[in-house]
């Protein structure tokens, strides 16, 4: 039988890849822990539940709901209206929910221009009718419907209140270990709190910084790496100064530079602007950056959504 | 006319929902699978650098992102003209393995599997992992907990993360040789999966096999579609995850032609359909003739079973001898059950087991040499076998190495024609007279969760308490019936 002082949690997947899923399955055998003390009444990905269930709960009978994902569509943007009302505590889980992630690079174009390539012109696609997906269809034996695709991709705080954020792609398994220890014992941080660390995937990353000054961009592929000086040292653009730590800097640990997904650092607004401006302090010449080929994707690809450019214009 | 919706449906990754049309007798006048999802990665893809397409391309599917991954390595080793040494290719193939022990593992123990081990006709509540943990023990539990993070460790190791791994974002290598002590870490890991895999096939045999009732519902016609199938081979025809050509086979089990990546076009084709997001594929050279199985009809599939049917047999020893095994209980090749995909699942467990031995015991697997030098950029298509089937990444780069047109065709999409097919089967042999029960809804989720669909892809442990709860509504939209399990 239920006890009812367990607490009650709610996972639920809006634009998202399913990867913020497996970060709660890789805390492995803690979950027995997490279901001795709260139980799941809601997650699609894991359990046999429906909207309609969810729709039936009280306002504010779930204790925490963990929404990962961006919003790009109306249904994810109703399921985020009601799960808000639902939940007394918010988290975003995972950089689409927090800042649009990589999803949000959507926004550079609009509905029209990705439906275009999806369903006309990419060269698989045998399409002569050109037709493209409808929110409702009447087929021969009813009317189907499908949510409707926006123009233009949200994060989860453009849409509703949110409480916490733990960002990441997907958050980190041992930060995730760590906000639901702090759920658990009742220790949360006070409300809007950045559930990652307070310091920059620099401050975590074992490469040796040795303050060269940047004479020319170069690709991951053009360099000779010797696997410990740091890649901004050797020319390669690496979002760790701009981005927020709490990964252990696996990504530098595997010899790749670091691409942004924890979000901006903290007490950094535009994460792009951030990592624009620190490259500005170390180049020879503030117009290295020029040689930067695709500046948006490369300093805004898990953030642009929530940056201050949000989206590009397009007129017709 | 009544109708029947299950959104979402549960238990698989990503989104997807059934809508199931009465006549007026109460049978199954039609039943629609739908993805209501679209995320664009084709068009966002678009501008940016080369090395950003096997970091973005993961985050289509957190479950497989290794499969995009390593389908995005390859498009941009032939993009540029590269060959990686063999070192980097083993390594790559080696995290592969990994990443198929612990996708296998998560279906069959925690998604698809709950059906088979506990039983279609058991309570919701006891229909997840949870429910198989106490029917094989908490012993095994903790084995299956054990092995599928394995399966993910093997991964980091070699990749930096888990999910969204790094390490093959370079053209022509792998940024991340491994040490003789991470080598050993890996081999033992590897050799507990071995023997895992083993155990699961056994226990596949105990539960499912000796189990009358369950051979019955494998060969039974509603989970029956006699389609192509489609595969990655080697030189031998063996089943080949990481490399080799495509190999497609009739619906008799003869070769219908053989192609390498770059050949893609000129086999497949897809449609677009105004009532779901995603794309629905098929054999260009055969057409499309709707949602109908046969020789006449260009449907194929893909994913375990589709691979063990478009193939000649497995390339290591044990997992050869189950897969004779397998066709030898259900009649010969090709098998076209769709609920024997979960038993070609565990046959391909042990196979990517074994083949990770091979790999982690290849003396040459801690060299240095793990990069060679790219060329000049151009245009390239790479294809792996994914867990759900043949991933397909097509890129054309401009001369600065930006993407100026990316294509994707992703497993799951794939099978969406066979899946759609497989629902409407299932709901017709099973709902008669308007009488719709949990347990018969439950079997027509069955069908597509055979495929291990993943619906994050196709768009671009679970603790079950809550019923199912179906509202059937006549043709005025007035609820008439309301079920609940």
């Amino acid at each position: 039988m239920e006890k009812p002082q367990k607490l009650k949690f709610a996972f639920y997947w809006a634009a998202s890849c399913g990867g913020c899923e497996i970060a709660v399955l890789d805390i492995n055998e803690k979950i027995l822990d997490v279901i001795a003390k709260a139980n799941i009444v809601f997650w699609p990905v894991a359990m046999d539940i429906k909207y309609k269930d969810v729709e039936a709960m009280p306002n504010k009978s779930i204790d925490v709901c963990f929404f990962n994902g961006a919003i790009r569509n109306s249904e994810q943007e109703h399921m985020a209206k009601l799960l808000r009302q639902k939940a007394k505590v918010l988290v975003a889980f995972g950089s689409c929910a927090c800042d649009g992630s990589v999803v949000g690079l959507g926004n550079l174009w609009n509905r029209e221009k990705i439906f275009e390539r999806a369903y006309f012109e990419t060269p698989s696609t045998r399409n002569p009718e050109r037709i493209t997906p409808q929110t409702s269809f009447k087929a021969p034996q009813g009317e189907l419907e499908l949510p409707e695709f926006y123009d233009t991709v949200k994060t989860l705080a453009q849409t509703v209140d949110v409480d916490y954020f733990l960002p990441g792609c997907p958050p980190p398994v041992p930060r995730v270990i760590d906000a639901l220890d702090a759920i658990l014992s009742g220790k949360l941080p006070p409300k809007g709190a950045n559930l990652l660390f307070n310091k920059s995937v620099c401050d975590e990353c074992p490469r040796e910084k040795k303050e060269r000054k940047i004479t020319q961009v170069k690709r991951i592929y053009e360099i000779n790496d010797d696997f410990k000086t740091c890649f901004l040292d050797q020319g390669v653009i690496c979002m760790g100064p701009a981005t927020r730590g709490g990964c252990g800097a696996q990504c530098l640990k595997a010899n790749v530079p670091c691409t942004g997904c924890g979000g901006p650092a903290p007490r950094v607004a535009d994460q792009g602007a951030a990592m624009i401006s620190a490259f500005a302090s170390i180049a020879v010449d503030p117009k290295v950056i020029e040689q930067v080929v695709d500046p948006v994707g490369t300093f805004y690809k898990y953030s642009l959504a929530n940056s201050i450019l949000r989206r590009r214009v397009i007129r017709e | 006319m009544k109708e029947i919706v299950i959104n979402p449906i549960t238990r698989l990754e990503g989104h997807g929902k059934i809508t199931i049309f009465l006549n007026d007798e109460g049978d199954v006048d039609e039943a629609y699978f739908q993805v209501p999802e679209l995320r664009g990665f084709e068009k966002f893809c678009e501008g940016r650098r080369a090395e950003d397409l096997p970091i973005i391309t993961p985050r289509i599917c957190g479950v497989c992102p290794v499969a995009h991954h390593m389908a995005s390595a390859k498009a941009l080793d032939a993009a540029f003209n590269v060959e990686p040494p063999e070192p980097a290719k083993k390594l790559r193939e080696l995290m592969y393995c990994g990443y198929f022990i612990y996708d296998h593992t998560l279906h069959f123990y925690y998604l698809g599997g709950p059906d088979f081990v506990v039983g279609p006709d058991a309570p919701p509540e006891k229909r997840n992992v949870l429910g198989v943990i106490e029917k094989a023990g908490l012993e095994i539990g903790k084995e299956v907990i054990k092995h599928r993070a394995y399966g993910q460790k093997i991964t980091e190791i070699l990749g930096g993360k888990a999910t969204h791994p790094v390490s093959a974002c370079i053209p022509g290598g792998f940024a991340r040789p491994i040490s003789e002590e991470e080598r050993r870490e890996i081999e033992r890991m590897v050799r507990s999966c071995l023997e895992f895999a083993k155990f699961s096939l056994k226990l596949f045999d105990d539960i499912v096999l000796k189990n009358t009732a369950y051979v019955n519902l494998i060969k039974s016609e509603a989970y029956t579609l006699k389609t192509y199938y489609m595969g990655l081979v080697d030189k031998n025809n063996k089943v080949n995850f990481y490399d080799g050509n495509v190999r497609v086979v009739d619906p008799n089990g003869r070769e219908f032609v053989k192609f390498s990546p770059k050949e893609y076009l000129d086999v497949i084709e897809e449609r677009v359909e105004p009532w779901t997001y995603v794309k629905l594929p098929y054999l260009k050279k055969v057409g499309w003739k709707g949602f109908v199985d046969g020789p006449e009809n260009g449907v194929y599939r893909v994913g375990p079973l589709g691979r063990l049917n478009a193939a000649d047999g497995m390339a290591t020893p044990l997992a050869q001898a189950e897969y004779e095994r397998m066709y030898a209980t259900l009649g010969g090749k090709p098998v076209h059950n769709t609920l024997a995909y979960h038993w070609a699942r565990l046959i391909e467990l042990l196979y990517a087991a074994e083949r990770a031995l091979e790999l982690v015991t290849d003396p040459e697997i801690t060299s240095r040499n793990v990069r060679n030098k790219p060329g000049k950029p151009g245009e390239g298509v790479g294809i792996v076998e994914a867990a759900r089937g043949t991933l397909i990444h097509h890129y054309q780069l401009d001369e600065n190495a930006l993407a100026k047109k990316v294509n994707l065709i992703v497993a799951t999409t794939h099978n969406v024609p066979g899946i759609c097919m497989s629902i409407r089967d299932a709901a017709k042999a099973l709902i008669k007279k308007g009488k719709v029960t949990d347990g018969i809804l439950n079997m027509v989720e069955m069908a597509f969760r055979a495929y291990d669909p993943c619906f994050a892809c196709a768009t671009h442990f679970a603790i079950g308490r809550m019923p199912l709860e179906v509202e059937i509504y006549d043709s005025q939209k007035r609820l008439i019936q309301t079920i609940k399990r």
